[in-house]
């Protein structure tokens, strides 16, 4: 049983079910990425774990704990963090308060949590007093990533973190995924960038129509040959 | 040369000195204004009933006072009874506020519904205050009334013309300077007063974040009622308390926050002053003016006045509608609370 799982997920944002007995789950400390055409149900999969849409059937579990009832809000405090994939920055405010204000939670010092994230994103330090909306795509993405983290969650979500970035800001972000994952946090994500994404990911999930269609390691999904055909370009 | 220094006095004594007390009582205003549209996201047509409301209060814990023999010396017995208008007026809009608009905000009703709620309690209020206070004109300034009157400026500087300065119009600027100072440090400083602009900023993310908005609104109605309070209180002291005028007042407080852009405090603060500047000059009749500084055959026979003072309103309407048509974001845009 994983750390964090949604079990047979099924359910849509009231009317048609988008996921139908959509499994998905991650360890602690490893990543997890989904995959998959558009409209796979991605994106919905992730809100779902998250809490942002009702399910009609299975269950979402975290350390062993049902959650499925649970407020998105409510989940924060459990220990999940969740990065939307746009408007994910607070822009009229600076870095530094960005990173405070994702800290609300937390009634003790969180000053150390926020030289974490400074190291983590050394830029985010020299810009700390500029407003978020002024940084580049990438930096805000660096800031969006940190503000997640000063709650210490123990679960990241990251709804395609990578989005209109450069490939070598891309490259860079999944590096400093990498090295958050090493401090035993569990990461699951959702990209487009399928085929650099599994490259790092430990464990890859690929949904088709609301779906599991494969799952299996990152490297093993680079090396099946259908997988390869259909979702990665050949 | 001293029918030059004779022209600055005039134009102090009855543009610039009247124009910094009026600008800072609509500054306090349109604040109000812009935090709740930031916060609540609708243009809340009740703010001028708020003020009078708040003044309300105060005139009658005045008179109480008053009655009681209290006095705050030099200074208008109304600054004691502030906090007196100040609780009153928030416990009556967080009344509103669960009554109202908790209602629609729990439909998540879109703003102009809002909008319209808020000129039904706009409507409700009025009544109100028509019942408790009634009508007409109230006087309830007390204390000294000139910091320094015109004969008194014409003994120490020998000139024709004379700048007298109020006592409520240096309580007016003094008082405004205090508030803004106090809500931009609450609003920067404070880790509630972040969480707010973090509310306005980003609904969903500050949701994510943990912030309460249920906290976040309660905080933005109470400060909203002590700047109305204070607004109506330092308006009502510089010129007189009747409930229609504040009735009216809602129309350039609205112009200034719309002026300087929806939702930015120090807009607010500037887009007050454009309108107080604007519409006393616009309305002041200049012929004196022209008489000390032009040559005598230039001087116009007429007062040379623009706009007849019953226009006054005209002139934010005016502004109002360049502002929409120019730059329909406000003169400092971009930045929300």
């Amino acid at each position: 049983m994983s750390f964090l799982i949604g079990e047979n997920m099924t359910g849509g944002y009231g009317g048609a079910d988008i996921l139908t007995n959509c499994t998905i789950g991650v360890e602690q400390g490893e990543i997890a990425v989904i995959v998959g055409p558009n409209g796979a149900g991605k994106s919905t999969a992730m809100k779902a774990i998250f809490g942002m849409l009702n399910l009609r059937e299975g269950k979402v579990l975290m350390d062993g704990e049902d959650i499925t009832k649970l407020s998105p809000q409510a989940r924060v405090y459990k220990g999940m963090g969740f990065v939307p994939q746009t408007s994910n920055v607070f822009t009229s405010m600076s870095v530094e308060e960005n990173l405070e204000m994702g800290a609300f939670i937390r009634e003790d010092d969180i000053s150390e949590t926020m030289h974490q994230v400074f190291d983590l994103f050394p830029i985010l330090k020299e810009k700390r007093n500029q407003p978020a909306g002024e940084l580049s795509g990438g930096q805000r993405q660096q800031v969006a990533v940190g503000r997640a983290l000063m709650t210490r969650p123990k679960v990241l979500m990251l709804d395609e973190p990578t989005a209109g970035v450069s490939p070598i800001v891309m490259d860079e972000l999944f590096d400093r995924i990498i090295e958050v994952a090493r401090t035993g946090i569990a990461i699951l994500m959702v990209e487009q960038n399928a085929k650099q994404a599994l490259n790092i990911a430990d464990k890859g999930y690929v949904l088709v129509q609301g779906e599991n269609r494969y799952t299996d390691t990152g490297k093993a999904l680079m090396e099946n040959p259908e997988v390869r055909k259909s979702f990665l370009g050949g | 040369m001293e029918s030059l220094i004779n022209a600055v006095v005039l134009l102090l004594n009855f543009l610039v000195v009247p124009a910094l007390s009026y600008g800072s009582q609509l500054a306090l205003g349109a604040l109000g204004v812009t935090l709740i549209y930031s916060v609540l996201r609708f243009s809340n047509f009740a703010h001028g009933e708020t003020m009078a409301f708040g003044t309300m209060f105060v005139i009658l814990a005045t008179w109480l006072l008053q009655s009681w023999g209290v006095s705050f010396g030099p200074l208008p017995t109304a600054l004691l009874a502030l906090p007196v208008g100040c609780i009153a007026t928030i416990l009556f809009v967080l009344a509103t506020d669960r009554l109202v608009y908790k209602h629609y905000r729990e439909h998540k009703a879109t703003n102009v519904i809002f909008m319209i709620a808020s000129v039904g309690v706009m409507f409700v209020m009025n009544g109100i205050i028509r019942f408790v206070i009634g009508p007409e004109d109230q006087q309830f300034f007390d204390g000294e009334r000139f910091i320094f009157n015109a004969r008194q400026f014409k003994e120490w500087t020998g000139l024709t013309e004379a700048l007298a300065i109020r006592t409520t119009q240096v309580i007016t600027v003094v008082t405004a300077i205090i508030v803004v100072a106090i809500l931009f440090w609450f609003l920067n400083r404070t880790r509630t007063g972040k969480s707010m602009r973090a509310y306005s900023d980003n609904e969903d993310l500050a949701l994510l974040s943990g912030i309460d908005p249920a906290h976040v609104v309660r905080i933005a109605w109470i400060i909203t009622a002590i700047l109305a309070t204070i607004a109506g209180t330092l308006y009502g002291l510089d010129k007189s308390f009747k409930p229609f005028t504040y009735l009216q007042l809602l129309l350039p407080i609205f112009a200034a926050a719309i002026v300087g852009g929806v939702g930015n405090p120090v807009g607010a603060i500037a887009g007050g002053f454009v309108i107080a500047f604007s519409e006393i000059a616009l309305t002041f009749a200049y012929r004196k003016f022209f008489a000390y500084t032009l040559p005598d055959f230039l001087v116009p026979d007429g007062l040379a006045q623009l706009l007849s003072t019953d226009y006054k309103f005209a002139v934010s309407f005016v502004i109002l509608v360049v502002v929409l048509l120019v730059k329909p974001t406000g003169l400092f845009s971009g930045k929300t609370l």
